[in-house]
């Protein structure tokens, strides 16, 4: 039996100096080669890791047959944006961790299959192999030709949003999609790099969901541009809300205000939305440094550690309070951030950083640490060596270390219930405290996964639907 | 898009602009800012709603040329348009009664001051106006500021119009020939808020000062604006942009404020050789 196929990828020698795709994505022969590797089996348990349940085994066995549009059309039955889940899925603990190959180490590569018919499958794909900009939905005939039933206000242009919005289209409602930044995707846009998810996949997305009639409205803040009062008056019958968790949580450690310390989220964004790399060409600055420490070990950090590196930064380091076995960024993008040269300080927590008189960082203080007994989530928890301390001298620190949910809709908007953590509270259907309300995604569940998102808003807008039919 | 139906310098690079954004203008009260982009590779910059004419869908806002951005922004007239033009951001606690008010201006300061001013006046406070800028020719909304406040007083830094000295030195004498100050309210240049601070300080009156950290998203998701208020962090955009004076730690905002220097010296230095150059051309073809 032939082993998993390997992603061919940039070399990372050159990769590290520029934006492009680092995953280049399988050929017609490697995705068939892969495909033929599954042994469909009868009880398919791939399926149960995905939370969507994407039809896994029927969609490879097309590819298998050399039909990636069927493939394709397959998928997205269950998963409205593939060509995104298929690149940024955690599927190491998803669905290619249920695959029946797993236990020999080598589980179908599906994440790579589902982008490959993502990429491939679509009808007007024009140059097969780099074919991602035209690979969108493509609008199912029927829903413009129902009548177009109630507007449908969403609020928040993520995965979550997107997803709902989508969902509602095909449904025949009229939607719109409300969003804060000048630009629409969420964490797909101002969050995950260029090199990893680029943005002409996500702009296909888009246009795809333009062309089932959705209306994307940017530069409106919902709680303070316009209320939810106004959208009631508006004439919509019902809201999804689907805001995210993008409030960057500090280290709460002295010199967190320092000149060179960033938030994961603002240093991103900086990059992916505003385009800083090509300062001065655009007008936004980012200040990378020499010498770049990032705090934390999910796929922020990650993210933020490979981005720096591409702004031209000589030294990344990853500093994580853990050790390699808990980090919770996706194996791949690990692999990819070692590949590049990025360095890794495990079981090391920050203690303080120090600052010139000018107020720039010149060092990030450590504490060791070493793995205790487990905690809460199973995981050992680290304890701090004592006396084992040190100072790394660099001139930018990045806090990946987490978020909380935005604030705006939940402070400007009256009698709507949240938890204890400041997350919207919801019922079993999705809804919140405030009837014709619904929410999900991050600012739910709390910073999760791209897959949950767009589970939550595909799960809501089919509540809505019931609701608005009156069998809720 | 959102057109501009006016631009005029009213004083030497400080301009008035008028700018139709109908949502905004519905929704902004005293207090609220924009953030505002120019074209597709331009950057988000903040600017405080000075008034609106919200039946005509319109956004007042006053700006100052100190970088590459409101330079270019300085060279937009009717019939351009802006990219983006997003809010009412900040909170903007309503003023109520309180009694009277100290309103403080410093420079472009003068602009944010001015419908916090109104506001309290409409409220039913005694207002009175403390108006400073460099020379004459610097100072602006004079008239605006008349026509609100039971008085106002006029500061020079040179001497050429009203007192000659800082606003800080108008505050005790307001406060003399006034009465009782209940509360003062000072925005404009760093250096000019903290010594506004520290003289109230000194009087033991309560001061409100409008900070102008730098920004990215303005909807609390970057920190970028991040202060330290009362030892605390808090972000301007969503927690402010008014806090409580004596709480702010004001060097740590200098600090902040200087942290891309080098990059907006060049930007800006690259905006006026491509503008020059850019006439040449002009006159070429
Ligand atoms: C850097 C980074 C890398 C990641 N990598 C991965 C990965 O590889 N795989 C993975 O599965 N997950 C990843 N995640 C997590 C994943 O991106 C999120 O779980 C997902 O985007 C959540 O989707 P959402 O729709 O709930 O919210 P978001 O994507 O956060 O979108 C929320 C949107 O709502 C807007 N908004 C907020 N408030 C308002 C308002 N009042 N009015 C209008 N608009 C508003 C925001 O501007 C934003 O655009 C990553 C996250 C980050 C930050
Ligand atoms: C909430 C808020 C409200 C504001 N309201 C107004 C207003 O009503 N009118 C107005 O003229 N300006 C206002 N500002 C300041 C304005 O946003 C900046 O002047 C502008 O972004 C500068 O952009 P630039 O590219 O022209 O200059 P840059 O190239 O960015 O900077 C040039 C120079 O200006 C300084 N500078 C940059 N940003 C700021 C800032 N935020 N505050 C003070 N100095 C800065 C820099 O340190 C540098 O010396 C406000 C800022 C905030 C945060
Ligand atoms: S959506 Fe994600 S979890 Fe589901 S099959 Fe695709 S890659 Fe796997
Ligand atoms: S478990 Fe693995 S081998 Fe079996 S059907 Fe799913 S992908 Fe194919
Ligand atoms: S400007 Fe980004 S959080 Fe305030």
């Amino acid at each position: 039996m032939p082993g998993r196929v390997a992603m061919p990828k940039q070399p990372p020698g050159e990769r590290r100096k520029n934006f492009r795709e680092v995953a280049l994505g399988l050929t017609p022969e490697l995705a068939v080669a892969e495909a033929r590797r599954c042994l469909q089996c009868k009880n398919p348990p791939c399926v149960t890791g995905c939370p969507v349940q994407v039809p896994i085994k029927e969609f490879i066995g097309l590819i298998g047959q050399g039909d990636p549009a069927a493939a394709l059309k397959r998928i997205r039955e269950k998963n409205l944006l593939p060509a995104i889940c298929g690149r940024v899925c955690p599927q190491e603990v998803q669905c290619e961790a249920k695959c029946v190959w797993a236990k020999k180490g080598e589980p179908i590569a599906i994440g790579a299959l589902e982008r490959f018919a993502a990429d491939h499958g679509a009808a007007d794909a024009a140059q097969p192999g780099r074919a991602v900009a035209s690979e969108a939905s493509p609008a199912p005939a029927a829903s413009t030709a129902r009548p177009s039933r109630a507007r449908v206000a969403v609020v928040g242009s993520g995965p979550a949003g997107l997803t709902a919005a989508a969902e509602l289209a095909r449904h025949g409602y009229r939607v719109t999609v409300f969003e804060s930044l000048h630009a629409a995707g969420g964490v797909l846009r101002y969050g995950i790099p260029e090199f990893r998810l680029p943005k002409s996949v996500l702009d296909a997305e888009l246009d795809g969901l333009r062309r089932l009639g959705v209306e994307i409205e940017c530069d409106v803040v919902v709680g303070q541009t316009v209320t939810l009062e106004d959208l009631w008056a508006e004439g919509f019958r019902a809201v999804f809300v689907g805001t995210g968790a993008g409030l960057p949580h500090f280290l709460g450690v002295a010199g967190e205000n320092l000149n060179g310390v960033y938030s994961a989220n603002e240093f991103l964004t900086r990059a992916n939305l505003m385009r800083a790399y090509e300062f001065p060409e655009t007008d936004t600055p980012i200040r990378t440094g020499r010498r770049v420490a990032v705090v934390g070990g999910g796929n922020v950090a990650m993210d933020s550690a490979r981005t720096a590196l591409r702004l031209g930064a000589e030294q990344v380091m990853i500093v994580y309070r853990r050790s390699r076995e808990e980090l919770p960024a996706r194996r791949e993008e690990v692999e990819n951030a070692e590949e590049e040269g990025i360095e890794f300080r495990f079981l090391q927590a920050p203690t303080r950083i120090l600052g010139d008189e000018r107020g720039q960082v010149v060092g990030l203080e450590v504490q060791r640490m070493e793995l205790g007994e487990p905690d809460a989530s199973g995981r050992r928890r680290p304890v701090p060596v004592p006396g084992a301390e040190e100072v790394i001298p660099v001139d930018t620190v990045i806090s990946a270390i987490g978020q909380g949910p935005n604030p705006l809709f939940i402070r400007y908007t009256p009698g709507l219930a949240t938890t204890a953590g400041g997350q919207i509270a919801v019922d079993e259907n999705g809804e919140t405290s405030l009837r014709g309300v619904f929410a999900g995604g991050d600012i739910v569940t709390g910073a999760a996964t791209v897959i949950l998102a767009m589970g939550a808003g595909k799960e809501a807008a089919h509540q809505i639907h019931r609701r608005l039919e009156g069998q809720l | 898009m959102f057109p501009i139906i006016a631009r005029r310098e009213i004083a030497p690079g400080i301009h008035s602009l008028w700018v139709k954004a109908d949502r905004v203008a519905s929704k902004a009260r005293p207090g609220h800012f924009v953030i505002l982009r120019l074209h597709e590779r331009g950057e988000r910059i903040p600017l405080t709603v000075v008034g609106t004419e919200p039946e005509k869908g319109l956004v007042w806002l006053i700006f100052q040329e100190v970088g590459k951005s409101t330079a270019e922004l300085a060279g937009y007239s009717p019939g351009d348009a802006l990219l983006d033009v997003v809010g009412p951001l900040g909170q903007a606690e309503p003023a109520g009664k309180v009694g009277t008010v100290l309103c403080v201006g410093g420079g472009v300061g003068t602009a944010p001051v001015l419908p916090r001013a109104r506001e309290f006046k409409a409220a039913g406070n005694r207002v009175i106006g403390i108006v400073g800028a460099r020379n004459r020719d610097l100072l602006i909304l004079g008239r605006e500021m008349e026509e609100t406040c039971d008085r106002v007083y006029f500061c020079t830094d040179d001497g050429s119009f009203g007192h000659h000295g800082l606003v800080t030195d108008l505050i005790p004498l307001a406060q003399a020939e006034h009465g009782p100050v209940d509360r003062v309210l000072a925005i404009g240049p760093v250096p000019m808020m903290r010594a506004a601070v520290a003289k109230c300080g000194e009087l033991g009156l309560p001061v409100t000062v409008s900070l102008n950290a730098l920004m990215v998203d303005g909807t609390g998701m970057c920190g970028a604006c991040r202060v330290t208020v009362g030892g605390v962090t808090r972000f301007t955009c969503v927690d402010g942009p008014e806090f409580d004076g004596a709480q702010v730690d004001f060097g740590e905002l200098s600090a902040r404020l200087r942290q891309y220097a080098a990059e907006e010296r060049l930007a800006a230095e690259r905006f006026a050789a491509r503008r020059k150059g850019g006439e040449c051309q002009c006159r070429g073809a």
